[in-house]
């Protein structure tokens, strides 16, 4: 009888230690393959976009959906890797404090408003709480710096906290940098990197751009030199860039450098239509009503306007259909003078004229060709306080200082929130001497290349098909793109991992698994909001 | 020494899991080691489950048999293309039955009998891949029976009696496969309905051709378990009127189905008896899981199942080795009712090779205990929850693909006692 239970106490603990086993299982050593490539230590380098950086702030779940951090997980299914360490956030809400004070502002979320319309705001359910002297200890896989340009990842005294009031330092690298006089370029070196990614150069140009092009574009040999929003030239660009892949080349079993997409491929600069002035729109009433008073304001200025052969910047709002809106030119020809000397012929008085002549001297309604920023949508339509005192110093009425005020109506939008032709191919022919650069680095030292500026715009143009549906970039419903129109979503993140991974099989005869595009999220919904 | 085996044993039966299925046939260790057949043999009082018709025919005036099972089962699930695994965790449950029959002369008795047919507990490790059709689920049904046992004549007896039920149900799973709060915290839902009562029945008969070859069927009701009432918990809902999901009430029903056994059984040599059973179930009134949420705002939830009437084929044989010792094996080939397209992990359940044995050893006249074992094999199936619109329009879920495999190792231990 012993035997018999000592038989069947064998079986069960035999069979309990069983586990159900597949033919293939996916998570033993051999499924997949790292190929040529050594992910033990992978650096992630570059800007915003590589730190997880998302709906206008960096917290804590867009850094854990950062690309760099997505490829990990797959990376890890294919070599046993070290840890990948990111300088994390203390929060969710994403604002920055320095010295208690905070210097950036918390993320946005998607809030609905009393009308029921959805919109993005900036979250307030909690108080920012990353104090940027805080710093970090240990080195981090992911040294994506918000905000950084080609030439910044090695400038010395980057990572230095005294030097974020005056802006010779950055806020997030301080937060993580080894020392105070430590270069991104060195530490991520230090940690002797088995593979690395690189994507920079985005903010070399994208400064310049969504600035409306208020910067200038460089041909100084000096970046220390430059202004914030000017275009790094591309000469100097070359040579940073090429330096730093070879430093990082050196060491590493491989890498991929990732180029620039076009600015017209994000929501930032696609999204507004140069004639959102709508009298059919329900919530453009308020605008609708005024077409009549807006026009026989406009008539004196038309007539003018013809009287000085300036037929194009002839203003007329449309009864029914969409009108586009009013902007500033400044390669236009000023003609602030000669208005003014028209207007009073005409009949106006002499400080009427000279506003006029002041206001729109160099102003023509947009074109389709020109690319009204994201920024602009919350001021079009708005009365612009600014320019009212302005205008009322100038001893105008308070109403009709006001009725001058209105943005993009009646006061053209100023340079900050359009990109003009002109300097839409000033940013197109630098990014596209950039991506060459990239490109031929690239080659020269045998590493990956990838092609974000096709995938961005395969994603504008038509979008890529997932199991859930297809992702565009359409501002807040295509799922790319999250609320600030220019950085990329967790699913939009998990799009750009899986080009990553294309690239890395091919150049590295390995075979990492993508990932599922649909199990990733896109904007957060919060009310939480002022 | 045998003491501490003994403990070995009982120690195993505390970490019970559930199998990951939802028919959970473990309703006697003798019937059990034969490859759950019973409709056609008369052994002790499993009879009250397998056919309460045969009871009428056991020779002692009190018949007890009553035991439990230690379900140890697993689910792996993978998916090759994007390199996802994941395993379920082994929750804690215990399969038991406890059956009484009293001879009251000699062509009735009356019986009494509690069992769980019914039952499934899964849990994924949570947010896993699937987890927004499932990330826990445990699924209890308790039946209570009062029966009648009448014979005809020598060759001819009939059975059955009400079922009361009590049920209850704790189903965990997240809203989608992203909508997350701001802190990144999933979306779920937890549904928990418990004491839900529901009533059916069961008739049996049996038929003696000779004193070595029997005939049995008997058939068990559909009941249909309603839960009215049960709490909606919603966790991690981003506030934000775009997902107006609250705590709330729901309805859902969840059918026990109906089953059919038939079967023959053959003694030869005094020794040795042969079984076979056929059990037909009647899963095709499992077409949907829907939830019925109180609150209007919050859009009712369909889980389309679609399940298909199965079939599971039984073969056992027992050996009188002597006095003491009776050895038991038997076999099963247990049809899954899942469809293809509409394999949900919540009960990754596909067809399954059934391999049984076990062992009474009769103390005295009066007392024995019956072990059993079964090993379920699985095969490694490919396949998807991806319900047909055609069927169900309302459902706009994503299909969830990978191959699944289970595994399942299920010690018994039981008691018999006659007087």
């Amino acid at each position: 009888m012993k035997q018999y239970f000592k038989y069947i106490a064998i079986l069960a603990l035999g069979i309990v230690s069983c586990e159900p086993e597949f033919d293939n299982p996916v998570d033993e050593a051999g499924a997949y393959s790292n190929g040529e490539a050594d992910f033990s230590t992978y650096v992630a380098l570059g800007n915003s976009l590589t730190a997880g950086y998302a709906d206008n702030a960096l917290y804590i779940t867009g850094q854990e959906n950062s690309y760099p951090n997505i490829l990990v997980q797959q990376f890890e299914k294919t070599q046993d890797i070290e840890e990948f360490a990111i300088p994390f956030m203390n929060d969710n809400a994403g604002g920055l404090l320095l010295g208690g004070n905070q210097i950036t502002s918390n993320r946005l979320v998607l809030a609905v408003g009393e009308d029921g319309s959805p919109s993005p705001q900036v979250y307030a359910g909690m108080q920012a709480s990353t104090e940027v002297g805080n710093v970090l200890q240990g080195s981090f896989g992911n040294m994506g710096v918000p905000d950084a340009k080609s030439y910044h990842l090695g400038f010395s005294g980057y990572g230095d906290v005294q030097g974020v009031e005056v802006g010779t330092a950055n806020p997030y690298f301080v937060r993580f940098a080894s020392s105070p006089d430590a270069t991104v370029l060195e530490d991520a070196l230090a940690q002797a990197p088995t593979f690395f990614s690189l994507w920079i150069g985005n903010n070399d140009v994208l400064g310049y751009a969504t600035s409306g092009g208020t910067g200038e574009s460089q041909t100084g040999m000096n970046p220390a030199e430059y202004e914030r929003n000017d275009i790094t030239n591309p000469i100097v660009f070359n040579t940073i860039y090429q330096e730093m892949v070879e430093a990082l080349s050196a060491s590493t079993s491989g890498g991929v450098l990732i180029n620039i997409p076009d600015v017209a491929a994000v929501p930032f600069f696609n999204t507004v239509p140069f004639n959102p002035l709508n009298p059919q729109d329900p919530a453009q009433q308020e605008y609708a009503a005024q077409i009549d008073l807006l026009n026989s304001t406009f008539a004196p200025l038309n007539q003018a306007f013809a009287f000085l052969s300036a037929e194009d910047r002839n203003v007329e709002f449309s009864e029914t259909d969409k009108s586009a809106v009013l902007v500033h030119d400044e390669s236009l020809q000023n003609i602030s003078s000669e208005l003014t000397q028209v207007l009073m012929q005409g009949g106006l008085d002499e400080a009427t004229a000279t506003l006029y002549g002041m206001q729109f001297g160099q102003m023509r309604p947009a074109k389709e060709s020109d690319r009204i920023l994201l920024t602009a949508s919350s001021q079009i339509g708005e009365v612009n306080a600014e320019r009212m005192q302005e205008l009322m110093q100038a001893g105008l009425d308070q109403a009709a200082a006001g009725r001058l005020s209105i943005n993009g109506i009646t006061y053209p939008l100023q340079d900050e929130f359009v990109l003009i032709p002109e300097e839409q191919t000033i940013i197109e022919n630098t990014v596209d001497a950039y991506n060459v650069i990239i490109s031929q680095v690239a080659e020269a030292n045998g590493l990956g290349y990838v092609d974000s500026q096709s995938l961005l715009n395969e994603l504008a143009d038509g979008g890529i098909s997932f199991d859930g549906g297809t992702i565009t970039s359409e501002y807040i419903r295509g799922g790319a793109f999250s609320l600030d129109g220019i950085h990329l979503t967790p699913r939009g993140n998990a799009v750009m991992a899986n080009e990553i991974i294309d690239v890395i099989n091919s150049t590295y005869n390995a075979n990492v698994p993508k990932v599922n595009v649909g199990t990733y999220n896109t904007v957060t919904l919060s009310n939480d909001v002022q | 020494m045998k003491k501490l085996l003994f403990l070995g044993l009982f120690g195993l039966m505390a970490a019970v899991t559930y199998a990951g299925g939802y028919r959970v046939s473990l309703q006697g260790q003798r019937s059990l080691a034969m490859g759950h057949t019973g409709v056609a043999v008369v052994n002790n009082a499993e009879l009250a489950f397998f056919n309460p018709a045969g009871l009428v025919y056991l020779e002692n005036k009190i018949n007890v048999a009553a035991g439990a099972s230690a379900v140890f089962s697993n689910v792996k699930y993978q998916n090759s293309e994007f390199g996802l695994s994941s395993q379920t965790d082994s929750g804690v449950g215990t399969p038991f039955y406890a059956y009484g029959s009293y001879r009251v002369n000699d062509w009735l008795t009356l019986g009494l009998a509690a069992y769980t047919p019914y039952g499934s507990s899964v849990e994924w490790p949570t947010d896993w891949a699937g987890s927004h059709l499932v990330n826990n689920i445990d699924l209890q049904a308790i039946y209570i029976q009062a029966l009648a046992s009448v014979k005809i004549s020598d060759k001819l007896s009939v059975g059955g009696g009400p079922i009361y039920v009590n049920g209850s149900v704790n189903f965990n799973r997240n809203l989608d496969r992203t909508l997350s709060d701001l802190e990144g915290d999933r979306a779920n839902v937890t549904v928990d309905a418990s004491g839900v009562n529901a009533f059916g029945w069961s008739a049996s008969a049996m038929y003696n051709a000779t004193e070595d070859l029997r005939f049995g069927i008997n058939y068990r009701s559909e009941i249909m378990v309603e839960a009215e009432g049960g709490d909606a918990d919603f966790e991690n809902i981003p506030n934000s009127p775009l997902t107006p999901f609250v705590d709330t009430q729901f309805d859902a029903s969840l059918p026990m189905p109906a089953e059919l056994s038939v079967g023959v059984s053959y003694e030869l040599l005094d020794k040795w008896l042969f079984a076979f059973d056929y059990n037909r179930t009647y899963w095709d009134v499992y077409k949907s899981l829907d939830l019925d949420f109180q609150n209007p705002a919050i859009p009712d939830s369909q889980n389309p199942r679609n399940y298909k009437n199965s079939s599971t084929y039984r073969f056992g044989l027992q050996y009188l080795a002597n006095e003491t010792v009776t050895l038991r094996v038997g076999y099963y080939f247990d049809e899954s009712p899942v469809q293809s397209g509409y394999f949900a992990p919540e009960t990754p359940r596909n067809d399954a090779h059934g391999f049984t044995g076990g062992l009474s050893l009769n103390l005295n006249d009066k007392f024995s205990i019956d072990a059993s074992f079964l090993y379920n094999r699985y095969e490694e199936v490919n396949e998807s929850y991806a319900p047909d619109p055609s069927d169900f329009p309302n459902y706009d879920g994503v299909p969830f693909e990978g191959t699944y495999k289970t595994s399942a190792f299920i010690p018994g231990l039981g008691v018999t006692y006659k007087l």
